[in-house]
């Protein structure tokens, strides 16, 4: 019960400001067709730099909430939506929306995102300690496998195919040697002078996360036809929160699925809340109103990929293998104040560990009074023309970067990456292997160089890295994401053969 | 939608390329003590770079939709611009005035109001005006940031 002691935290007058502006900010980006929410939390990460450590991580821990229950709105209102997490959502929300039952809809989604958040919040706070305890034990060669396991998972499970998704990591893991080697003070890699620093991870966060979707944007042209939302006819809440209690069997199994799904790393929202609204449609008397505007569709998908944010956070504050991309970015926000997830968070750190935990929990309860409130106005924001949306993230991708260093070498190396990002993912390539190459990669190393270190001094480098129980386990799991990936694309490579034939 | 098979040859034998310099460059440079992690990503490296570049060439490559004409004709003008803006404009113009001209242009080239339309123009004008005022509100005023002037601003 340490967490209830840093409550105070959250409550400071700069820190609520933040909370709130992150959340409300959150919801609009959000709501925005195109604007993902690990866009969006990349872009928050330069402000976050001018901030205390609780401080900055309680904006991008607001942001990240709020944009994935945010897309619900365009989901609704627009049938687009806002993030990946809200297709699930737009099958049923839309349909609601149409009949006249708007508001209805995006209270049921806003309540059902906030029971979710809660609970996936609350598994984040009692998990998170037992399991950052455990990683006390790890050494340095435990550590490295760590690092190596967090690029191979993310690598293989979250992309379409485990060989790109692997060489995506291994392009991470290259750009993050580029520079000086911090022992030897050897050149490695400098092409260029703007790389002689290395590669600062909050401009590659924007060149990475940013630049592809701003290219994204030019490639629909000026083909800008327009959105027309639908529009929201009042309705009770109380209703609203009567109905969300008689429909438990969709909140419980949307907030069951969404956190152990959340708990994995690298499946993230978009399974969540797909296979949440499979469950309760399987498991509804009334299966065949699923995808007509059925309240339980959208409380299930809701409550799911919110109920997943809090457990992707595990990974993340114990071991440092982030549980979906957003939490990739939230990790180099981590880093830039010097704060290692694990033990060192919270015994050196508690402060800001709980101050960011707790800040969640409360930022879901103002998710859902916001999200209630401004949803129709964040709908007509999110119908903001394409080129106007562009126009804006490419202006802040400069200054964001510029920002941190107050150096043009990182803007070349935020559009060079963003560039070169955006073509990689036209051909399979997955952006966020390469984030978590990149920040696990100083890590991966350091580990592993002090680990060689030490291994000469005693049974040599094989039996210090490869020996062990704690080791071999890592090794196995290492070995099974990537095998898991591989038997998995097979499945699919087969599966997928009839349907082209067919079509 | 999957992209061409030349598509897929052609992307994959950069990221090979790139492989073979990461390789080449692990494997031959000096202290060879600062490579030694290189050299064990390298060999994860190219080794994958390879099974890709032969899946590539053999069909066998499917995943990623590839880039048709007409998304990389409407690329071009954006990407020109946002490369004018970021490797040459803003440091010598100043990041106030070359982002002003930038959003402008952008948001111009991409919007489907008509040129001729002059409420159109009124609209753009007044929008990047805005958008710029809350650019210089939040990066000049409340983080202080000291940014490139240039020649203008």
């Amino acid at each position: 019960m340490e967490f209830l002691g840093y409550f105070g935290g959250v409550f400071e007058p700069v820190s609520f400001m933040l909370l709130l502006g992150g959340t409300i900010g959150g919801l609009i980006l959000g709501a925005t067709p195109g604007l993902s929410p690990t866009m969006a939390v990349a872009l928050l990460i330069p402000f976050t730099f001018h901030l205390q450590p609780a401080q900055g991580l309680i904006l991008l821990g607001a942001a990240y909430t709020s944009t994935v229950a945010g897309g619900a709105v365009s989901a609704i209102l627009l049938k687009i939506p806002g993030a990946p997490a809200n297709i699930a959502t737009s099958l049923d929300g839309n349909a609601m929306a149409k009949k006249g039952e708007g508001a209805r809809a995006l209270h049921l989604s806003f309540l059902a995102s906030g029971v979710g958040g809660v609970i996936g919040v609350l598994l984040l706070i009692f998990l998170t300690p037992v399991l950052a305890q455990w990683a006390l034990a790890f050494s340095y060669s435990h550590l490295f496998w760590m690092a190596i396991l967090g690029v191979t998972v993310i690598g293989s499970l979250d992309s379409k195919s485990f060989v790109k998704g692997l060489l995506s990591g291994c392009i991470g893991l290259w750009l993050s040697m580029i520079g000086f080697d911090d022992n030897l003070g050897a050149q490695r890699f400098i092409f260029a002078d703007a790389l002689a620093g290395g590669i600062h991870i909050i401009p590659a966060l924007i060149g990475l996360f940013a630049i592809p979707q701003v290219m994204e944007m030019f490639a629909k042209g000026r083909a800008n036809a327009a959105i027309e939302a639908i529009e929201v006819p009042k309705q009770s809440l109380l209703a609203s929160i009567h109905e969300l209690g008689q429909s438990m069997r969709s909140l419980s199994i949307g907030t069951i699925f969404g956190s152990i799904i959340g708990i994995i790393p690298g499946v993230g929202g978009q399974i969540a809340g797909l296979v949440a609204y499979d469950q309760a449609r399987k498991f509804s008397p009334k299966k065949e109103k699923f995808g007509t505007g059925h309240p339980e569709g959208i409380i299930a998908a809701e409550s799911a990929n919110n109920a997943m944010v809090g457990p992707s956070l595990v990974p993340l504050l114990t071991l440092s293998i982030p549980g979906s991309p957003t939490a990739a970015v939230l990790l180099g926000g981590l880093i830039i104040h010097g704060i290692f997830p694990g033990s060192d968070l919270f015994d050196n750190h508690p402060q800001v560990a709980w101050t960011f935990i707790n800040s969640m929990l409360i930022g879901q309860i103002l998710m859902v009074i916001f999200g209630i409130y401004t949803a129709a106005w964040a709908a007509r924001i999110a119908r903001a023309p394409v080129p106007i949306m562009a126009a804006a993230v490419m202006v802040l991708a400069l200054f964001g970067s510029y920002s941190v260093q107050q150096s043009m070498g990182d803007v070349y190396i935020m559009l060079s990456l963003g560039i070169g990002m955006f073509f990689l993912e036209k051909f399979g390539f997955s952006a966020a292997p390469l984030v978590l190459g990149l920040i696990l990669g100083p890590i991966a190393e350091s580990n592993f160089t002090t680990g060689s270190l030490i291994a000469q001094a005693q049974d040599g480098p094989i039996v210090y890295f490869m020996t062990g129980l704690l080791n071999m386990f890592l090794i196995f799991l290492v070995v099974a994401s990537v095998a898991y990936s591989f038997w998995s694309n097979m499945v699919h490579g087969k599966s997928s053969k009839p349907m082209e034939a067919r079509s | 939608m999957t992209a061409s098979r030349l598509q897929h040859i052609v992307s994959s034998g950069i990221v090979l390329f790139v492989a073979v310099i990461v390789t080449w460059i692990s494997f031959t440079q000096q202290p060879a003590d600062a490579f030694l992690f290189p050299r064990l990503i390298a060999i994860f490296f190219i080794g994958l770079a390879v099974w890709n570049f032969i899946r590539a060439i053999s069909g066998m490559a499917k995943v990623g939709e590839g880039l048709d004409s007409t998304s990389f004709i409407n690329i071009v003008p954006g990407l020109v611009v946002m490369a004018v803006y970021v490797f040459f404009a803003a440091k010598s113009l100043g990041f106030y005035f070359a982002s002003t001209i930038a959003f402008l242009t952008v948001f111009t080239i991409y919007d489907s109001v008509p040129l001729r339309d002059i409420r159109g123009w009124i609209k753009r004008i007044l929008v990047t005006a805005i958008f710029m005022l809350v650019i210089y509100g939040l990066f000049a005023m409340l983080l202080k940031v000291q940014t490139p002037r240039g020649i203008w601003f």
